[in-house]
């Protein structure tokens, strides 16, 4: 009556072979690495190899392993030390053709690697890098559409002849006024007609006569997602202009970004290029008019009053000449004659064609170069914080027209190479639609990356042996039957973990440490049923037989509370508190199987064919 | 080994002096949640936190002194773990943007040590992200209750889910009232903890109600207090065995599992002893003041299965 039939003890075998086969990468150390990747202007050669080995011998660094794959080179260092000392050596001497991405890498041996199996992806506070949640700013972005409806709305009925008296955008929506009822009524039918993405409604008011436009709900929505995604799509241009190995950049909830980059050791510049919403404008400047007489508030109407980064006051023609929207390229080197930081900018053609045509006829003229910046600052009024924004406006250098501008040109006037650098990456990257907020920061170092690795791992050991002690001389025999479908556990346990790339965080390995604990749970309620049948006078095999039977509802709706448990906090976790949640309802389930079905396999195999069995080897009963 | 096996003991006979001594727990833990409420960590009130190490042993009022001239003058230093690491939490400044402060922080303390100290950690959560967070732990531990509540109503009968919510309640806020009487911080891997309890100790108490079905409906003689007595001496070395093995494991997390996990650990071990006392003591009292009874828990009837087995 004890025994299985031959598909369940194969069905046992089969799922622990499968899951000791995806847990075996996990037993390869995982070497601190640096990814070296071309940018789209180079390539990885022998001459790159042999520079990042001359490098790394100049400065005594050693190198535990190479690998090159095409666009790419892998170099493994054996601990973060040298790592990061290798990283600090090889940034000057690639330079820009090359990004250096920290991560870590499995040292598996090829004959793994070629079946695809990988071990855990580990979460970020364990191997260290930056996570943030961004938040993006919905209601600028709703503004910056109503003010593009606004003089979309102005140029249609210029077009159509229709005089207005002013269009202005109040309120979360935009209001047109006119002379009388009978042009805004022909008005309405017009832009009616024209903008269907709007409500309008005619209006009068106090002698005021007015058609009200507003956003329509599904409008709403659409700029809202536009913006998310742009955003996206803008965050991770710059995150790869960066060179960080497997980013993650996903949307969460409908205003929410998060960014991960694994291994990033510079959180304060990775923040700065996230969130950075730097822009160069190109103007003319206004000799005609006095800066005097513009700093004391007589600023002319077709000008604007900026400073210099020395603090010296100059005048500006308000026409722009390009934007940086207009800009497709972008590097960072020096300029050839001065020496200084230069940017080197190349346009679109319909920026291309403005700038030739402005040049050609202001030759011999100043132009300037306005920097502009967007910072969110957060102030503590009446000791609650209260969010600004700042703008700001700087001109980094002026110069005379010399000949006409072409597609390309380069701009100095940047106060370091590495705000060059910058600047470049974001031209390239492309501008964010909406302006967004760091809301989270997360960042562990990679130090504390392997440290809570070691901790981690040093709590699952120790707990796990601890357990199969007391199991074994409590149980006895049964015990290490006990302890083998722990084993099995923690075995499936990682392998599926493994197979789903699920990430494993700190939270995630208690998870693991905890279900050890309770995975015994389900052993114990068998092992003391059958005690109970025993001491009932029941014969051993019948004993084995209802004590797996009866504790199996038991077993079940125990388990299921604490998976419904575990589910919650999925749900409602966030990163790491959601690989707890993994590890724990993964760890039910699997403790569930090999418990229960596991274990008996094996008492099956062991005492199952013994008709004559006098005594189940369980401990006193 | 037989140990905990055949024991008599009269748990339902004491109820009152462990409703007493539950009483007078839950009071002081509410008190203390009322007058001075938990330590909240950055998680939920928004902040800056910063983990710094340094080489050698660090001089705490020279970091002070140096986070001070830097324009951080009311910072908290502290150890943390060993006395080459420490702990900085930055106020909110009118001159730098939230998310930069830690930034600012760190560059001078770098400058002052000569670049010979180590970023180990930054948390920067914003004052909207720490309201969010509360709301939905708030809203997860209120799911996972009525989750349960649900699961054991139909799996038992409503006065067995009412007694496994009440003795759930029970062990939530006796653990969150030594947070708050000892003014540990209870951050989210805490809450997370507090979750795990809630499923972990509902297990225990499971498992005892389960037998408490089997033996209302296999005893014959024998009122509800005696039938709940001696499930509970039935499930007893079950009970204690497997908080035990888990508190062995809880255990190796907390000394080993370093100071991150500290808290978590903590939170854990405390709700594993109060869950497995309250699921010997508080849950199957309260069925038991409930009013349970043989009927309740008899297998319901077909009413048309007996017919059919008629000539």
């Amino acid at each position: 009556m004890n025994e299985y039939p031959l598909w369940k003890n194969l069905l046992v075998l089969f799922a622990v072979l499968i899951g000791a086969f995806y847990a075996l990468p996990n037993l390869f150390e995982q070497n601190p690495s640096i990814e070296v990747s071309a940018t789209h202007r180079a390539e990885v050669t022998d001459a790159t190899v042999s520079k990042v080995e001359e490098t790394l011998k100049k400065a005594g660094i050693e190198l535990a392993g190479m690998d090159r794959e095409n666009k790419k080179l892998l170099l493994r260092f054996s601990d973060t030390e040298s790592q990061l000392k290798a990283q600090s050596a090889l940034e000057p001497v690639l330079g820009g053709d090359y990004t250096l991405a920290l991560t870590l890498s499995p040292n598996l041996p090829g004959w793994l690697k070629a079946t695809g199996a990988e071990p855990m992806y580990l979460g970020l506070d364990l191997r260290g890098g930056v996570h943030v949640l961004i938040d993006v700013d919905m209601d600028a972005a709703i503004k910056q559409a109503l003010e593009r409806y606004g003089s979309d709305m102005r140029s249609y009925l210029r077009k159509q002849k229709i005089r207005y008296l002013g269009v202005k955008v109040e309120d979360g929506g935009v209001t047109v006024r006119f002379r009388d009822a009978r042009t805004r009524d022909e008005a309405l039918a017009g832009l009616e007609e024209e903008f269907r993405g709007l409500l309008l409604k005619a209006g009068d008011q106090g002698g005021k006569v007015f058609v009200r436009a507003k956003l329509s709900p599904r409008e709403e929505l659409a700029i809202k997602k536009f913006a998310l995604q742009q955003n996206i799509t803008t965050l991770r241009n710059r995150v790869n202009a960066l060179g960080v190995s497997e980013p993650v950049i996903q949307q969460q909830g409908d205003r929410r970004i998060v960014v991960q980059l694994p291994g990033a050791a510079n959180p304060g510049r990775l923040k700065e290029i996230l969130g950075a919403t730097a822009t160069l404008e190109y103007r003319l400047a206004d000799t005609e008019h006095s800066v005097q007489d513009a700093e004391v508030g007589k600023v002319p109407p077709g000008s604007k009053l900026y400073h210099e980064r020395n603090g010296r006051p100059i005048l500006l023609k308000r026409r722009v000449i390009v934007t940086g929207d207009q800009i497709t390229d972008a590097s960072s080197g020096l300029d050839q004659r001065s020496g200084s930081p230069a940017v080197f900018v190349t346009l679109d053609s319909q920026g291309a064609r403005r700038m030739r045509n402005m040049t050609t006829e202001n030759v011999g003229k100043p132009m300037a170069v306005v920097f502009i910046e967007n910072r969110t600052m957060t102030k503590l009024v009446d000791g609650k914080p209260v969010k600004h924004k700042e703008r700001v406006e700087e001109v980094i250098s002026v110069a005379n027209i010399l000949e006409p501008f072409g597609r390309r040109f380069q701009t100095t006037g940047l106060d370091s190479t590495e705000e060059a650098h910058n600047l470049a990456l974001l031209l390239r990257a492309g501008a964010l639609a909406a302006p967004i907020e760091i809301v989270e920061e997360r960042t562990i170092g990679p130090s504390l990356g392997q440290d809570n690795i070691d901790q981690g791992f040093r709590s699952v050991v120790w707990g796990f042996v601890l357990v199969l002690v007391f199991m074994a001389v409590w149980y006895r025999q049964f015990g290490m039957i006990a302890n083998l479908a722990l084993t099995m556990n923690l075995v499936l346990i990682v392998g599926i973990l493994s197979i789903m790339q699920a990430t494993l965080t700190l939270p995630g390995i208690a998870g693991i440490v905890l279900t050890v604990g309770m995975a015994v749970d389900a052993n114990v309620l068998i092992f003391e049923r059958i005690r109970e049948e025993l001491r009932n006078g029941n014969s051993p095999q019948a004993s084995i037989h209802a004590g797996y039977d009866k504790a199996l509802s038991t077993i079940v709706d125990a388990n299921v509370t604490t998976m419904i448990a575990a589910a919650v906090l999925f749900i409602f976790g966030t990163g790491p508190i959601k690989g707890f949640a993994v590890t724990l309802f993964i760890g039910i389930l699997t403790s569930m199987f090999t418990a229960v079905i596991g274990s008996r396999a094996l008492v099956n195999l062991i005492w199952g064919g013994k008709h004559r069995l006098k005594h189940v080897p369980i401990g006193g009963y | 080994m037989p140990v905990l096996t055949n024991t008599h003991i009269d748990f339902m006979g004491k109820r009152r002096l462990a409703f007493m001594i539950s009483g007078a727990l839950l009071l002081i833990s509410l008190i203390s949640l009322v007058t001075q409420g938990l330590k909240f960590g950055i998680d939920f009130t928004g902040g800056t936190l910063l983990e710094v190490g340094y080489e050698q042993p660090a001089d705490l009022g020279e970091i002070r002194d140096t986070l001070a001239q830097g324009g951080f003058g009311d910072a908290v230093v502290q150890y943390f773990g060993s006395d080459k690491d420490v702990l900085i939490r930055l106020a909110p400044n009118e001159s730098v943007e939230a998310a930069k402060l830690s930034d600012k922080a760190f560059a001078a303390l770098g400058a002052s040590a000569n670049g010979k100290v180590d970023l180990r950690r930054v948390e920067f959560v914003g004052p909207q992200v720490g309201d969010e967070l509360t709301e939905d732990g708030g809203l997860a531990m209120l799911y996972a209750l009525i989750g349960i509540l649900i699961y054991v109503a139909l799996r038992f009968e409503y006065r067995f889910a009412f007694g496994s919510v009440i003795a759930l309640i029970h062990d939530v806020l006796i653990t969150l009232g030594v947070f708050s009487l000892f003014q540990i911080e209870f951050d989210l891997p805490v809450l997370a903890a507090i979750l795990a309890v809630i499923g972990y100790s509902l297990n225990d108490t499971i498992v005892v109600f389960d037998r408490v079905r089997e033996n209302f409906r296999r005893i014959r003689k024998g009122d509800p207090e005696k039938i709940i007595d001696i499930s509970l001496n039935e499930t007893l070395s079950r009970t204690i065995i497997t908080s035990g093995t888990t508190l062995l494991v809880v255990l190796a997390l907390f000394v080993l599992g370093g100071e991150i996990i500290h808290g978590f650990a903590l939170a854990l071990m405390i709700g594993i002893i109060v869950g497995t006392y309250s699921s010997i003591y508080i849950a199957s009292s309260s069925v038991l003041e409930m009013g349970i009874s043989k009927a309740d828990l008899m297998p319901v009837q077909k009413e048309g299965a007996e017919v059919d087995d008629m000539p």
